[in-house]
Parts: C-alpha cells; sequence; structure tokens
C-alpha cells in the first residue's frame, strides 16, 4: 500500500482516536486546539512518508508524533499549558509535566466521551452530524459539502457555530453515573440514528458516499456495543435497524442510482451477512423490558428482511406501526401504517382510514391513495397519482410516478380496446 | 384543538374467561383501533387499568378491589386531540368494547392551570 492509499485510512480510524485523547485532556472548549495538533500530526505523515517510506509502524509513529506536536504547541504557549497545568491539578490527574496518554484504554474511554460530547442535543440536528463526520469519522469538509449538497463555506461555518456552542455551553465531557449515561445515550443514538438515515435517503445521487454514511452510524453504534457501558439492548435495537437497512443497499439503485422499489427489487442481491447480524442484535435488544421506537423499527425491517411470505408478517408489520404509533407520531409513520393496513384488512377498510389523515401537503399521501384506488377506481387512482406528481420533490420520485401513471393508463386504454 | 378522555367500561361478567387466542385476537382489536386514531396524530395519551386495585372509603376503610359494589368496572381510558365534542365522538367510533357489551364515555378535559 502506498501512503497515499495509507494516509486517508488511518485519517478515518485514528483522527479521531487522537483529537478525542487530546480533547479529554484541554476539555472541549478547546477542541480546535486539539484539531490542529492532530491536523499538523497527519500533514507531517503526508510529507515525510512520501519521501522517507511508510514507517514500520505507521499508527505508533502518529502517536508519537502527536505527543511530540503537543509538547511543543504547550512549549510556545504558556499561558495555555499553564492554564491546562492549572485545571489539571485540580482534578489531580497529573503532575508537573503533561503527558499524552494513548495507551488503548484511554483511547476507548475518551472516544466515548467524545461520542457523547458531540452527539449533544444543544447542537442543531443538522449540525451535529456534520461535527460528528468531521471529528468522529475523519470526512474532510468537501465530503460533508456534498453529502449535504451544499458548499464547503457553510458547512465551515456550521461546525464553527457547533464548537462555539460546546464551549459556550462549557459541555463537560465525563458522565459520572449510570442514569447519566442512560438519558445522555437517547441523544447519542439519536444522532446516529439521523446520520444513518441522512446516508440512506441523501439526496446526493454519489452511491459511494452514502453508503459510507451508513457504514459510519454502523461503526459508531457498534464502538457502543463492545462498550460494556453502553450495550445497553436499545443499542442492539438500532444496530439492528440498521443492518436490515443496510442489508437492502445493493438492490435498492439501480446502476445509474435511481431507486428501485422494495416489491421491485432483486431479492439475491439482498445481504445475508446483513441480515444474519440484524438477527443477532434483534435478539441482544430483547434483553429487559424497554421497548423502544428503535425496537419497533427493527422488528418491521425484520419483517422486511424476510425472503419468505408468511402470512403472519403484514398482521406484525401492522402491530408494530401501531404500537410506534403511540410512542411517536409521525407522518411517514401514519402513511405506512395505513399501507399494512390494506394488507391486512384490505384497500376498502384502509382508504376509510386513509382519507382521515389529513396529510395533504405530503406527496406519499397521495401516491398512498392512489394505490388503494388502483383496480378498485382507476380514474381516481390516476388523478391521486397525479396530484402526487404535483408535488413530489425530487427528480427520482416524480419518474416514479411517473412510470406508474403510465402503467395505469396503458391498462385502462387496453380495457377500454384503445391499444 | 382541545382535549377529550374517552373511558372505556363494561358490566362484570364473573364468568369471563378468554383462552389465550381469544385475548391476543382482542388485544390486537384494540391496538388496530388506537392505531387508526393515533394515526391521525390525536392521542395524547392512553393507558389500561390493570385489575389489581383497593378503593378507600371513608373512616379509613379499605375495600379489595376496584369493584367492590359496582356493576361496571373501569377498563382503560386514552386522552385525544379533538377540535370538539363531535369530532371526538367519531374518533370513538369503532372501538372493540362497543362490540363486548361495553361503552365509552367520551368527556372533555378542564385543564387545572387554565
Amino acid at each position: 500500500m502506498s501512503e497515499k492509499e495509507l494516509i486517508p485510512q488511518l485519517f478515518k480510524t485514528e483522527y479521531r482516536k487522537i483529537i478525542s485523547v487530546l480533547c479529554n485532556l484541554f476539555g472541549i472548549v478547546h477542541i480546535e486546539i486539539a484539531e490542529d495538533i492532530t491536523n499538523d500530526t497527519f500533514l507531517l505523515a503526508s510529507e515525510t512518508w512520501g519521501s522517507n517510506g511508510i514507517p514500520e509502524n505507521p499508527t505508533a509513529w502518529l502517536y508519537t508524533v502527536a505527543k511530540n506536536n503537543t509538547k511543543d504547541y504547550l512549549k510556545r504557549h504558556k499561558t495555555f499549558s499553564e492554564k491546562i497545568v492549572f485545571d489539571l491539578k485540580l482534578n489531580q490527574k497529573q503532575s508537573e509535566e503533561i503527558e499524552v496518554d494513548l495507551s488503548a484504554e484511554n483511547i476507548n474511554d475518551s472516544q466515548l466521551q467524545m461520542i457523547f460530547t458531540i452527539c449533544n442535543p444543544i447542537i442543531q440536528a443538522e449540525a451535529q452530524i456534520g461535527l460528528a463526520l468531521r471529528i468522529l469519522c475523519g470526512f474532510g469538509i468537501e465530503e460533508i459539502a456534498e453529502a449535504f449538497l451544499t458548499n464547503k463555506e457553510t458547512i465551515n461555518k456550521r461546525l464553527f457555530r457547533a464548537k462555539e456552542k460546546l464551549r459556550t455551553e462549557n459541555v463537560k465531557m465525563v458522565f459520572h453515573s449510570e442514569i447519566d449515561v442512560k438519558s445522555r445515550l437517547d441523544s447519542v443514538l439519536a444522532t446516529l440514528y439521523l446520520l444513518f438515515n441522512e446516508g440512506y435517503h441523501s439526496s446526493t445521487q454519489k452511491t459511494y458516499l452514502r453508503k459510507e454514511l451508513c457504514l459510519e452510524a454502523m461503526r459508531l453504534n457498534y464502538f457502543l456495543i463492545e462498550n460494556e457501558t453502553t450495550n445497553k439492548p436499545i443499542v442492539n435495537a438500532l444496530m439492528a435497524l440498521m443492518c436490515f437497512h443496510a442489508s437492502r443497499f445493493e438492490a435498492r439503485t439501480n446502476e445509474i442510482g435511481e431507486p428501485i422499489l422494495y416489491d421491485q427489487q432483486d431479492k439475491n442481491l439482498w445481504n445475508e451477512k446483513l441480515i444474519t447480524k440484524g438477527n443477532y442484535y434483534l435478539i441482544q435488544s430483547a434483553r429487559g423490558n424497554e421497548l423502544s421506537k428503535y425496537h419497533l423499527e427493527a422488528n418491521i425491517a425484520y419483517w422486511h428482511s424476510s425472503k419468505i411470505e408468511n402470512p403472519q408478517k403484514w398482521n406484525k408489520i401492522l402491530q408494530a406501526y401501531n404500537q410506534l404509533l403511540l410512542i411517536e407520531y409521525s407522518p411517514i409513520t401514519a402513511l405506512n401504517r395505513t399501507y399494512a393496513l390494506a394488507q391486512v384488512k384490505g384497500k376498502q377498510t384502509a382508504i376509510i382510514e386513509a382519507e382521515k389523515l389529513n396529510l395533504t401537503d405530503n406527496h406519499f399521501y397521495y401516491s398512498l391513495l392512489g394505490y388503494l384506488y388502483t383496480d378498485l377506481d382507476d380514474g381516481k387512482a390516476i388523478s391521486y397519482f397525479e396530484m402526487a406528481q404535483q408535488k413530489a420533490k425530487t427528480d427520482n420520485d416524480k419518474s416514479l410516478l411517473s412510470n406508474k401513471l403510465n402503467d395505469l393508463k396503458k391498462k385502462n386504454n387496453s380495457l377500454l380496446g384503445f391499444s | 384543538m382541545k382535549e377529550f378522555m374517552m373511558i372505556f367500561s363494561s358490566e362484570i361478567n364473573e364468568s369471563f374467561g378468554p383462552s389465550p387466542e381469544q385475548m391476543q385476537s382482542n388485544i390486537q382489536q384494540w391496538m388496530d383501533w388506537f392505531g387508526g386514531i393515533a394515526a391521525q396524530g390525536k392521542i395524547v395519551s392512553a393507558n389500561r387499568l390493570s385489575f389489581e386495585g383497593k378503593t378507600l372509603k371513608p373512616n379509613n376503610v379499605i375495600a379489595d378491589g376496584p369493584y367492590a359494589e359496582v356493576k361496571e368496572i373501569i377498563g382503560g381510558y386514552v386522552i385525544v386531540k379533538a377540535t370538539n365534542l363531535d369530532e371526538a365522538m367519531k374518533l370513538a367510533e369503532g372501538c372493540p368494547i362497543l362490540n363486548h357489551g361495553g361503552h365509552v364515555e367520551v368527556r372533555s378535559i378542564i385543564a387545572m392551570n387554565g
């Protein structure tokens, strides 16, 4: 492997470790200093490895340079280092000399604390994901901008404001008790869920990037499972959910990135390994009494990942949607629930309930009504699909709907003897 | 939007002993009905009441069971959002308790701090 391949790879795995340890040492208020030191470390690597060759143990090399860079920084910035020494003495963490502790144990603890610090509800959702991608996943500003379909400047501003928020709110990196872990875990999972969804439903056409976002969310989730303090049933439930969804990654888009709907997917492309993993985490999530929205969504995803048609399937999905709506209402859950209802109790029943939903701003609402009226009253179905098309926002959605409309019109023309 | 409480009650049936399958289908009917209201975003909160309970009477007299000396038992309640009582009554339609000899009472809620 050349240094040109190795460095980006190490950046993805080691960047967050070094920066987490440094933030743990300095306090999150000094995150920018930690970023500078870490960036300089990688810069030196790319400058010297190209000409001098890759060192025998690249990771150890990075750690040594990070330690030295930190020492240099503290020497050059006397007031800062005095303040740090003072704070550390206050916490009785260390003696006179500041040592950067890059032991496996401290790296692990620091990473965990960093995840909890960044996935914090005081930061706006979009900025949270951005900061998580930058600090926890080692993404470049350009990549983040691409994922959000915006420019580097906007992302830089967003990240700056997020860091500013961490500073002014004086967020503490340490957590003290079980209760602390539990309450903050909810927001960590919410961020990972957002990150995964950003990848799964992202509007960017770059398939590799979308997959990368999902994988990063899974990696971070896996990190929480590996740690005893955070290996809770709810964490396993989210992991199961992600595995089931990710199992369809290859099947859900065609060669040019257009979506393929669930019932038209080639089931042979579903990833068996991920489905098996999903099953494993789903079982792990069943410890204890908690039934979170992730449990229910994982349950639904489990039934969707089953290749064999089971007569119970749609009823189980309907029941899970019923419970999910009682925990948390969302328009998309309401629509999905009504679709499941149609599979269990027939389209007539579902139409009555669908018309009560009153989601007239949502193009999926009209698609659902179009689907429900198909075969019962194709004229109505066509006009609902047309309304959906008018409201649809993305080109992909529009083209899916026009395919549906063409099929439906063709079918009705041939019934009338026109074709 | 105002809040309304639906109270579900039915007569006590001493010989009531459903099979596990009947219980299962009963729960499902309730969940399908709740799901329909929840899908409209109109459930505020829902709770079932268990059979465990006692009644406190004057002079510190405690009676066993929540249903001592009454003909009817309250099985649960749900708080919903609706613009008026008529709309709340519409939401009550299709409640499974109506198929089991029970009834739904719909009452508007007055906030204590209002």
